[in-house]
C-alpha cells in the first residue's frame, strides 16, 4: 500500500496545472465604489467646511506650549506603564502564590483599584495634601508606643511634606500607576498561567530556583499573551492622561490645546488638532508593539515553517487523547 | 542485579507517616552496618533506596508501599498499566511531589528533609533545588524551553544554576549535543526539531548538569514510530557508559537488551521485580503475565 506513493510516482506525467476561471465577486465590485464615493465625500467635507480650519490647526498645533503638553502626556504615559507593568507583574506573582495572605493582599489591591474610577482618584490624590499634611517613614506606632511607655521616642526616620511631594504630576501619575497596575496584575497573571506547567517543572528539575524559572522560564513565555492586552493599556492609558487636568496638571496636552481653543475663541479646530496627536502617538507606539513581540516570538512554532506547524497540531492532538492518566 | 528479597505483594502494615520520628532502625544508618553481605544494604551504598513510599493525592492512594533498591551504574526499567503510579513514583524521587509516608534516599541523602534527633525537618527551596542538580530527569513530553535554541536549552541550568563559565559550558554543550547526535541542529528552535530529535536535545538538558542518576518518564512513548530508535540508541549509550538509570517504559526489547533489573508495578505496589530476561520469561505474578500478553 505503501508502495503507492513511493515507486508509482516518477513514471506519471505531472499534470499540467490549473487554469480554471476564477469566482466572481460583484459585491466586492459595488462595495468598492460605494466606499470610494463616501471617502470622497468625507475628503470633500474636511477641505471645504470652514469649522475645520486648517490654518489655523497647522499653526497652532505645534507651539512650544503644545509641544510641552505633548512631552508632558508622553511622560506620564510612560512613567505609569512602567509603574504599572512591574508593580502588576509583583502582583500577578503575589496572586499565584501559596501563601494565602501575599495571594489575599493582591486579589485585595486589585478588587479596589478596579472598582475605583480613575478620574475619582485622580482627584482624591490631587487632594492628598488636605487629608495628609505630611507623609513619615519610620517605626510603626511610634507615637501611641511613646504615650504608653511614658518615654520620649520619635521613630521618624524621614518625612517629607506632601505638597512638595504630591505635586500635581505626582498625584496624576500615582493615580493612573497604581490603578494600571491592577488591570496589569490580571494580564500578566493570565499570561503565566497560560504557559505549560511542564516547563516549570522541567525546570525545577534542573534545580532551577523559583524566581528563576519565572523570570526564566516562564515570563518570556508569558510574554506572548501579556503583549497584546498591553499595548491595548498603553493606548487607553495615553489618553487616559487627560484626566489629570482634573488634578489639576495643567501641562498636560489635551488640556493645552483646550486652553488654546478657548482663548482663541476657536474649540473645535483643537478638538481636531487633539485627535490628530493622540493618532500620531498611538501610531508610534503600534511600532514600538509590533517590534517587542517580534522579539518575543522567538522559537515560537509560527516562525518555522508550514510543515512543522503542521506537525506540531498532529502531536497537540496526540498529547489530548493520551495525556489523561499523566501527569 | 538489584535487591533479591522475594516480593511479596501483600504489605498490609501501613508505616509511619513520614513527618514523625522513624524507630531507630532507619535513622541515619552508620557507616558500613550492613557490609557486603548482600542482604539489605544501606542507603549510603545506593543510587535510590525507597523504603515504603506512600503517596495519596487527596483521597486516592496512588502509592501503596514501594521498596525498591537502586544500585549505582544500575539500569532499571519499570513497566506496568497506565495509573499504577510511575510516574508519580518518579516524580517523588524527584521531589516534584511529597511523599506521605516512608523513607527515599537518593545518593545517600533524604529526598526533601533533614533528619535530626529522630525528627524530619523539610528542606528549604534551596535546598531542594541543589538536592535535585543531581538527578536529570526526562519527560514524556520533552519540555523544552520553545524560546531558547536547543544549545540554549543545554546551557542553561549549568550557566544560570551552577555558574560555571560560559565558554567551558558552551563547550561541553556542543558536545553532548554531538554525542545525541544533533551536531547540525545546535542553533534550532524546539518548534523547528522532529520529536525525536526534541526528545535528544532534553536528553543533552539533563546530562549537561553532571547528575548521578537519570529518570526517563516514557521518553519514547509521545514519538512516532520511526524516531523511537534513536532516541533509545542514546539511552543506551548512556546506560554503557555507566549512568544510573530508572525508566519507565513499554519498550520491552530495550528492557531486555539494557535493563539490569525490571520491575512491574500495579495499583500502586511493586508486583514483581528481577532480572529482565527472567521476569520476561516467567513472570512469577498472574497480573504481570496478564499485562505482558498484552504488551508482547
Ligand atoms: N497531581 C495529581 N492529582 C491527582 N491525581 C493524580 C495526580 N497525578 C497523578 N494522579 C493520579 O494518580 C494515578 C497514578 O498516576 P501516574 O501518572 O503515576 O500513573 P502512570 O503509572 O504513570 O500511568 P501512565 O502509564 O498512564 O503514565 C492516576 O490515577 C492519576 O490519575
Ligand atoms: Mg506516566
Amino acid at each position: 500500500m505503501t508502495d503507492l506513493s513511493k515507486s508509482g510516482e516518477p513514471e506519471r506525467a505531472r499534470p499540467e496545472a490549473i487554469k480554471a476561471v476564477p469566482v466572481r465577486h460583484p459585491g466586492r465590485w459595488v462595495a468598492t465604489v460605494v466606499l470610494l464615493v463616501l471617502a470622497a465625500m468625507f475628503v470633500h467635507m474636511l477641505v471645504t467646511n470652514k469649522a475645520f480650519d486648517w490654518s489655523f490647526i497647522v499653526d497652532n498645533a505645534f507651539r512650544p506650549n503644545i509641544v510641552e503638553g505633548v512631552r508632558t502626556t508622553v511622560l506620564l504615559t510612560v512613567f505609569a506603564m512602567v509603574i504599572g507593568i512591574l508593580l502588576g507583574a509583583v502582583l500577578a506573582v503575589m496572586r499565584l502564590s501559596p501563601n494565602p495572605l501575599v495571594s489575599g493582599t493582591s486579589w485585595l489591591y486589585t478588587w479596589f483599584f478596579r472598582a475605583a474610577p480613575r478620574l475619582v482618584l485622580a482627584i482624591l490624590f490631587g487632594n492628598m495634601a488636605i487629608l495628609y499634611a505630611k507623609v513619615e517613614f519610620g517605626l510603626p506606632f511610634d507615637a501611641q508606643l511613646a504615650d504608653l511607655l511614658g518615654v520620649d521616642i520619635d521613630g521618624t526616620l524621614f518625612s517629607i511634606n506632601t505638597r512638595t511631594f504630591l505635586t500635581g504630576f505626582m498625584a496624576g501619575l500615582l493615580a493612573l500607576a497604581l490603578s494600571e497596575a491592577a488591570y496589569m496584575a490580571e494580564i500578566v497573571r493570565a499570561g503565566i498561567m497560560s504557559v505549560d506547567p511542564g516547563q516549570s517543572e522541567a525546570a525545577a528539575a534542573l534545580g532551577m530556583s523559583r524566581l528563576r524559572i519565572m523570570r526564566r522560564v516562564v515570563l518570556p513565555q508569558a510574554m506572548r499573551v501579556i503583549i497584546p492586552p498591553t499595548g491595548n493599556e498603553t493606548i487607553a492609558m495615553l489618553k487616559d492622561t487627560s484626566l489629570v487636568a482634573f488634578v489639576p496638571v495643567t501641562n498636560e496636552l489635551f488640556f493645552r490645546l483646550q486652553a488654546v481653543g478657548n482663548r482663541t475663541f476657536h474649540p473645535f479646530p483643537m478638538l481636531v488638532a487633539a485627535v490628530g496627536w493622540y493618532v500620531a502617538i498611538t501610531s508610534v507606539l503600534l511600532v514600538g508593539q509590533y517590534f517587542i513581540e517580534r522579539h518575543f516570538a522567538r522559537g515560537a512554532a509560527g516562525q518555522g515553517d508550514a510543515r512543522q506547524r503542521g506537525r506540531l497540531r498532529v502531536r497537540g492532538i496526540g498529547f489530548g487523547g493520551g495525556g489523561g492518566g499523566a501527569s | 542485579m538489584s535487591g533479591n528479597e522475594p516480593v511479596d505483594d501483600a504489605r498490609e502494615g501501613a508505616p509511619e507517616p513520614a513527618k514523625d520520628a522513624g524507630p531507630a532502625k532507619d535513622a541515619a544508618p552508620p557507616e558500613g552496618a550492613a557490609g557486603g553481605a548482600g542482604q539489605a544494604p544501606d542507603a549510603s551504598e545506593l543510587m535510590v533506596k525507597a523504603e515504603q513510599v506512600h503517596k495519596s493525592f487527596g483521597r486516592l492512594e496512588v502509592l501503596k508501599g514501594i521498596d525498591l533498591n537502586v544500585r549505582p551504574g544500575e539500569v532499571m526499567c519499570v513497566i506496568g498499566p497506565s495509573g499504577s503510579g510511575k510516574s508519580t513514583f518518579l516524580r517523588c524521587v524527584n521531589h516534584l511531589e511529597k511523599i506521605d509516608a516512608g523513607r527515599l534516599w537518593v545518593n545517600g541523602h533524604l529526598v526533601g528533609y533533614r533528619e535530626k534527633g529522630g525528627r524530619l525537618y523539610e528542606l528549604r527551596d534551596r535546598e531542594v533545588s541543589a538536592q535535585r542538580r543531581e538527578i536529570g530527569m526526562v519527560f514524556q513530553r520533552f519540555n523544552l524551553f520553545p524560546h531558547m535554541t536547543a544549545l540554549e536549552n543545554v546551557m542553561e541550568a549549568p550557566c544560570g544554576v551552577k555558574r560555571q563559565p560560559k565558554a567551558q559550558v558552551r563547550e561541553r554543550a556542543l558536545k553532548l549535543l554531538d554525542r545525541v547526535g544533533l551536531a547540525d541542529k545546535v542553533h534550532g528552535y524546539p518548534a523547528q526539531l522532529s520529536g525525536g530529535q526534541q526528545q535528544r536535545v532534553a536528553i543533552a538538558r539533563a546530562l549537561a548538569m553532571e547528575p548521578a542518576l537519570m529518570l526517563f518518564d516514557e521518553p519514547t512513548s509521545a514519538l512516532d514510530p520511526e524516531l523511537v530508535g534513536d532516541v533509545l540508541e542514546v539511552m543506551k549509550q548512556l546506560a554503557l557508559d555507566g549512568m544510573t538509570m530508572v525508566v519507565v517504559t513499554h519498550e520491552i526489547g530495550f528492557a531486555r537488551e539494557v535493563g539490569d533489573s525490571l520491575v512491574f508495578m500495579d495499583g500502586g505496589r511493586v508486583l514483581e521485580e528481577g532480572r529482565p530476561r527472567e521476569v520476561l520469561a516467567n513472570p512469577r505474578h498472574p497480573r504481570t503475565r496478564d499485562f505482558l500478553s498484552k504488551v508482547l
